[in-house]
């Protein structure tokens, strides 16, 4: 009997994985549903006999059967994509099936909660540190001092959360590991848990993924053995970005609306409920499930630049030939990742831009592609690496019109607690429209009666543009969160890197 | 079809029930009606204020039921460097009054878009044909 292995994560399943599978089935295979291996443009790829066939139609069953497929990859393992990565937080990634404890146990599963539980939480936390793990949702914050806070504040009832609340455009790696090692992100929650003294979990998934609240509720019941006493539970997201935003997800946890806090306090000492709270993301939480693996925390702080220690699970996502996932150590430039492994566009055209970080992050031209991935070099270039995806742009991208786009989704998104994003964001949108529009249009508000102040006479490009500049400064100085804080990020690397996007 | 006294009760427990409720209400009903939230608000020991300012924060509650069926079109940064905005007036002209065509911020298919969601199923590479196809077999 023919073993057949093809995914069944969300980009499979979109893609078509299973028509595929089922004209498998019906040619007297046996079909294994896995995790997706991350090679996107190949999906769906069948797996036979660890050689890869892709991206496959129903129709090309027979000839893949039969040895004649002209979509035959190679070893899907030694494929070049592959070959230049070092995976850490995706070892399992197309590997095992995601639901299957035997294939877990099998490949080091449960390895890093064991040893965790035989030490004190003072040690893991230890550890935690030695390890030089960071933030993966965006901040990049030092993941074991946040936990030695949980840890050091006073009370008896404290909550581990999983920020699983991926709405960046341009991300999927939490996805992927919900949907594809899902026991290894409960494996992290619960080592974090020892670490600080949590008895309940709660993770966080948006309704926009309804495959992976699947995978983790299941992956819940199949592992609660293993985790007990520690307990987790998913709860789901309601279609608000905001709430990716660690107190706005809390806010929501709580039952209310997804409204930021001001900070302080720190959700470390006063977070869900007003209790001791860890939130970390997935890719952060997952990580630690090897860290604490025997020798893990020395081979992770080995690896990476400068004070970003590591890998980073990179994606590679938008007007990009070769699209998915790529976890390498940081230090990798730009350049490198969208030329040399993402081969380019996939319309053929060049590059214009790429967008690094979601819809927060700055638009980076080709000329600044020896940029290595590294969270003080971003910083540095006025960019941020945010949840580490890549949205590439070729040269038909209208960047004014990706600057609007910015403004018009925070605008959207909004929660509407402080004023620079609440008001910010639309008054973004319309000067937006006023400098690309060109014809200097007068401004219906200024000419109100009651205006006795504003110049009624319209104001020039130049103005407009010193208003454009003065209003992105208050939003990014004067938001509370990120969503009001970073829009400005893309906004001014358009209008800087290209103004001519911006004339009419 | 479980009733609002069943569904508030099954939650009852959690910690923080109101999304959950909320969500299994938008589910059973379609909508989290006036009626629905005063008698949440009365089970939870809240206001209908705070009730209400929940629902109406979040995209996916609404106030009346829409019977179309939904068409999620992803119209973020990565499917919009695929090419999505230029399907969009033919997925309109497909839709017209039958089809509730969404806009979605992301479905985490970002290296394959442009991308929909049809109830829990999802699609990618879709072309224009491909999409007025998705749009015209929604049920």
């Amino acid at each position: 009997m023919t073993v057949v292995r093809i995914s069944d994560d969300a980009l499979a399943l979109a893609c078509g994985a299973d028509a595929v599978a089922a004209a498998f089935t019906a040619a007297g295979c046996t079909v294994e549903r896995v995790s997706s291996w991350g090679m996107h443009w190949l999906e769906p790829l069948v797996e036979i006999d660890g050689q890869g066939f892709g991206p496959a139609s129903p129709a090309d069953a027979a000839a893949i059967l039969d040895g004649t497929s002209t979509k035959a990859i190679g070893p899907v393992a030694a494929h070049p994509f592959l070959a230049r990565q070092y995976r850490l937080t995706f070892a399992r990634a197309g590997r095992t099936r995601p639901l299957s404890l035997d294939d877990y146990a099998a490949t080091g599963g449960w390895a890093g909660l064991d040893r965790a539980r035989g030490m004190a939480p003072e040690q893991v936390v230890a550890e935690v540190i030695a390890s030089g793990l960071r933030g993966r949702g965006g901040a990049g914050f030092p993941a074991g001092i946040k936990w030695q806070t949980v840890a050091g504040a006073p009370g008896t009832r404290k909550y581990v959360v999983c920020n699983a609340d991926e709405g960046d455009s341009g991300t999927f790696a939490d996805r992927m590991v919900m949907e594809g090692d899902p026991f290894q992100l409960l494996e992290g929650m619960a080592i974090a848990a020892h670490a600080v003294g949590a008895g309940q979990g709660y993770i966080y998934v948006r309704s926009e993924y309804p495959h992976a609240i699947a995978k983790l509720r299941a992956a819940i019941d199949l592992a609660a053995p293993m985790l007990a006493p520690f307990a987790i539970e998913v709860r789901v997201g309601a279609g608000a970005y905001v709430c990716g935003e660690e107190t706005s997800l809390l806010n929501s946890l709580e039952g209310k609306r997804g409204e930021v806090r001001a900070k302080p306090p720190l959700p470390a000492l006063q977070g869900l409920f007003g209790r001791p709270t860890v939130v970390n993301n997935v890719l952060t939480l997952t990580a630690v499930a090897h860290i604490l693996a025997p020798g893990g925390a020395e081979a992770y702080a080995a690896l990476g630049m400068g004070r970003s220690k590591g890998s980073m699970p990179v994606q590679l996502a938008g007007n990009i030939r070769h699209g998915g996932l790529f976890e390498v150590p940081f230090g990798i430039t730009l350049g490198e990742l969208v030329h040399e492994i993402g081969g380019g566009t996939a319309s053929g055209r060049p590059v214009k831009a790429v967008q690094v970080g979601g819809p927060l992050g700055a638009y980076i031209p080709p000329s600044q592609f020896d940029l290595p991935f590294d969270y003080e070099a971003f910083a540095a270039a006025d960019a941020l690496i945010g949840h580490a995806g890549v949205v590439v742009f070729d040269d038909s991208a209208d960047m004014g019109r990706m600057a609007r786009f910015a403004m018009e989704f925070c605008a959207a998104e909004s929660c509407g607690k402080c004023t620079p994003c609440r008001l910010g964001s639309t008054r973004g949108v319309e000067l937006l429209d006023r400098i690309r529009a060109g014809t200097p249009l007068a401004d219906p508000v200024a000419a109100l009666p009651q205006m006795h102040n504003a110049p009624k006479v319209p104001r020039s490009r130049e103005a407009d543009l010193a208003l454009l500049e003065d209003l992105c400064e208050t939003m990014q100085f004067g938001s509370l969160c990120a969503l009001g804080g970073f829009t400005p990020y893309p906004v001014r690397s358009a209008l800087r890197h290209w103004p001519d996007d911006f004339l009419p | 079809m479980p009733d609002l006294d069943q569904i508030i009760a099954a939650h009852a427990n959690r910690e923080g029930p109101l999304l959950p409720i909320l969500h299994d209400v938008q589910h059973a009903f379609g909508c989290v009606s006036p009626e629905a939230e005063r008698a949440i608000a009365l089970a939870l020991n809240l206001s209908r204020a705070e009730v209400h300012g929940v629902v109406s924060f979040y995209h996916d509650f609404t106030a009346t039921p829409d019977p179309r069926p939904c068409v999620q079109l992803c119209r973020a940064e990565a499917c919009q460097s695929r090419g999505v905005e230029a399907l969009v007036p033919a997925a309109q002209a497909a839709a017209g009054d039958r089809v509730r065509l969404a806009t979605v911020y992301c479905l985490g298919l970002c290296s394959a878009g442009p991308a929909a969601r049809v109830g829990d199923r999802v699609h990618a590479r879709l072309d224009e044909a491909a999409l007025v196809q998705l749009v015209e077999a929604a049920r």
